[in-house]
């Protein structure tokens, strides 16, 4: 914390009977977490019928099947019309001619991908910039009736946000911010904000005023000592805050399935249609979800640093 | 450079007053501290004068110039903190150099003043580490460092030395003295430690409860206190209060204890029959068998050269300050004289000393106040 502060925690060493039964329980916890994960890892590399064969098949041959299906759309030909096609051009018309199939073009995934990574990213920064801002207010400054607010903010929480779904839906109907990604920005920010307050304004609360005083002593505005002591002291909470944050907004289904229908759907409520097109394609929905779980796992590896001490709320400083 | 006055300053937060009408000046070039107990009030005056608080009532003049509503980045002043402030996420150039960068100097320029800085504080190899290894002492010079760069009017420091160990303490105490007799800068130093506003001070003003108890310089605090907190507070150990009840008549120089006489300071006003305070400090005791004070060895602290016996009495117990070569045993019966010219009349009632020939003598001024010409700021 402060240079100056020494905040050292003496921390009675565990037996060695205890770490051997709490690092069997993080162990434990850790294939319980990843196995799925593994498992939809796995069946995104089956072929349809390998996906669905019992009992389960560990070993099998991988193939790209799921992956051409998710990013094509195809449609089933007679065996004389596919006999009168030229050689398959790439590996999933190849695919797609061994099952009877051309490809006739690209499905939605992209697309609704995008806009999933557009909509969380877009409503994390905003929530985190927002809640950066007053959570700094709140923190530093005597706010009329701050105990309320803050409280309300907090109360927004309270119920699920799905609870207002439908004056939410009319809402958005009457402004027409039904289906755009602008309206799904400002729904997850507005979601998003109260908790990026409350966990910014523990970790602001507990950057000394002494930094932005001596700052502002040395000559610089409040706003340049926000930018030049306070933030750059921040980062642990806001990268925290950031990712919690971008959490909800990446897997938000409901106001998803709801509100976006087209041009703004998210990829939470693409990946089920997948399932209805053409049977049940499970590859294609494993490869979906695998696809959908990189962003938030590349994003969480990236901010590591920051996490590690930034999820403890503070409890153990530098 | 510039002179400090404060007039009729007050501080509430909310219905508690944190300071109460205090005025002073510090002149310029002037090494002044504010003595008190926590909680006095002294950190609030030095923000006041900063700017990082507005006073309830009352005005700042810095230089002649009415500051008392301008924003603390308007006022050129450099404020060294309690804890430091240093930014973590800079090392220890980037923080000297901090101040300079807002004034948007060229970088040559800003790198000579920061060497130089660095060089007076002989923390010149250190310039590149990261202010999160530095040891408390290098992180008092970093901070120091950050304060003198600038050139500013006048410097405030708050308990500067209160996170460093004794030793160092020390040190720091007549490094710090001796960076103002080169500097010359006006400074004012908030401690609660005495040792350190005696070794310091050009003038001090004692705090307490937001009042401003006495202001002089260190040798006049000592010799004459002008309350009977001040009396209590400075000195150890403090000096000895000895309650008693009389009349005094203006010109007297004497009192009586009990059925002792005892010489004082000739009076320069008197009083009616009311309570009163002697006040003698430890060094002013002297064992006396042909006295007719009275009392008992209670037990002696020994201090190397000198040791604090103390000695119960019909009027409550009394510490002298004797060589420590004398030997005292526990219960031996003694006699007690204190020397006249060094005792202090106290009103129970209002605190404040009677004014008496011991006020007479014109301020002490600090012998080692020796202002250098040149230097940084020449
Ligand atoms: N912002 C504040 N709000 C309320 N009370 C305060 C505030 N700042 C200081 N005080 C009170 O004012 C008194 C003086 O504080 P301070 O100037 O910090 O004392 P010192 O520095 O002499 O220890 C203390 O009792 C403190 O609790
Ligand atoms: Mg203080």
């Amino acid at each position: 914390m402060a240079a100056g502060i020494s905040t050292a925690h003496s921390v009675v060493e565990p037996s060695p009977l205890v770490r051997r039964i709490a690092g069997a329980v993080v162990i434990l916890y850790a294939l319980i977490t990843i196995v799925p994960l593994i498992w939809i890892g796995l069946t995104s590399l089956k072929s349809p019928p390998d996906s669905i064969s019992y009992p389960p098949k560990i070993l099998f041959e991988p193939t790209l099947e799921g992956y051409c299906n998710l990013f094509t759309t195809r449609s089933r030909q007679t065996a004389e019309y596919l006999q009168g096609l030229p050689a398959a051009s790439g590996r999933c018309e190849e695919i797609a001619r061994q099952r009877s199939m051309v490809v006739v073009g690209a499905s939605n995934f992209v697309p609704r991908f995008w806009n999933s990574v557009i909509i969380a990213f877009g409503s994390t920064f905003c929530a985190v910039t927002l809640g950066t801002l007053a959570a700094y207010g709140f923190s530093r400054f005597k706010v009329p009736l701050k105990d309320d607010l803050l409280f309300f903010i907090l109360s927004t929480r309270m119920m699920p946000p799905i609870a207002v779904a439908i004056p939410i839906f009319l809402m958005y109907r009457e402004l027409g911010l039904s289906d755009t990604k602008l309206g799904m920005i400002l729904l997850y920010t507005s979601v998003n904000v109260s908790l990026a307050v409350w966990l910014l304004k523990g970790f602001i609360d507990e950057i000394p005023r002494e930094y932005e005083e001596a700052a502002m002593i040395d000559g610089y505005s409040r706003l340049q000592a926000f930018v030049k002591v306070v933030l750059p002291q921040a980062t642990t909470g806001i990268a925290a805050t950031a990712i919690f944050c971008l959490i909800f907004a990446w897997n938000e289904y409901a106001f998803a399935v709801l509100l976006t229908s087209g041009t703004a759907q998210t990829a939470p409520p693409f990946i089920p249609i997948i399932i209805g097109e053409g049977g049940q394609d499970w590859p294609a929905v494993a490869a979906a979800t695998t696809l959908f779980l990189i962003p938030i796992v590349a994003f969480t590896i990236l901010l590591r640093k920051h996490l590690l001490r930034g999820i403890t709320f503070g409890a153990v400083r530098k | 450079m510039a002179e400090i006055r404060v007039e009729h300053l007050r501080k509430a937060f909310e219905s508690f007053v944190a300071v109460e009408d205090s005025t002073f000046t510090v002149a310029d070039g002037e090494f002044f501290v504010m003595l008190g107990p926590s909680g006095c009030g002294k950190t609030t005056t030095l923000r006041m004068i900063a700017g990082l608080e507005l006073p309830t009532s009352g005005t700042i003049l810095l230089g002649g110039e009415d500051v008392t509503f301008k924003r603390a980045r308007e006022r050129d002043i450099a404020f060294v903190f309690q804890l430091f402030a240093l930014y973590p996420h800079m090392n220890v150039r980037a923080n000297i150099a901090f101040p300079l960068k807002c004034e948007g100097l060229p970088g040559a320029e800003i790198g000579a003043r920061v060497e130089e800085a660095a060089r007076i504080l002989r923390i010149s190899h250190l310039l590149d580490r990261s202010v999160s290894g530095l040891s408390s002492g290098d992180r008092q010079r970093v901070a120091l460092g950050r304060s003198i760069v600038r050139k500013p009017l006048a410097f405030l420091m708050d308990e500067p030395l209160g996170a460093l160990d004794t030793e160092l303490r020390e040190a720091m105490i007549h490094e710090l003295r001796a960076l103002h007799d080169r500097l010359g800068a006006t400074t004012v130093y908030v401690t609660h430690d005495q040792l350190e506003a005696m070794a310091m001070a050009d003038k001090i003003a004692v705090m307490n409860r937001g009042i401003i108890e006495q202001f002089g310089a260190p040798r006049d605090i000592y010799d004459r206190p002008a309350s009977l907190f001040v009396a209590d507070f400075i000195g150890q150990p403090s000096m000895n209060l000895i309650d008693f009840r009389a009349s005094l008549a203006p010109g007297a120089s004497e009192l009586a204890l009990g059925g002792a006489r005892v010489a004082m300071p000739e009076l320069r006003m008197g009083c009616p029959e009311r309570d009163l305070v002697l006040g003698v400090r430890p060094e002013g005791v002297r064992l006396d068998d042909a006295s007719p004070l009275r009392g008992e060895v209670f037990g002696a602290e020994y201090l190397g050269t000198t040791q604090i016996v103390t000695v119960t009495t019909a009027h409550g117990a009394v510490r002298a300050r004797l060589p420590a070569s004398l030997k005292v045993n526990a219960g031996e019966p003694v006699g007690l004289s204190f020397r006249p010219e060094k005792l202090s009349i106290f009103d129970r009632a209002s605190g404040r000393a009677l004014p008496s020939a011991l006020h007479d003598i014109p301020y002490a001024p600090r012998p080692s106040s020796i202002k250098h010409a040149g230097g940084l700021h020449g």
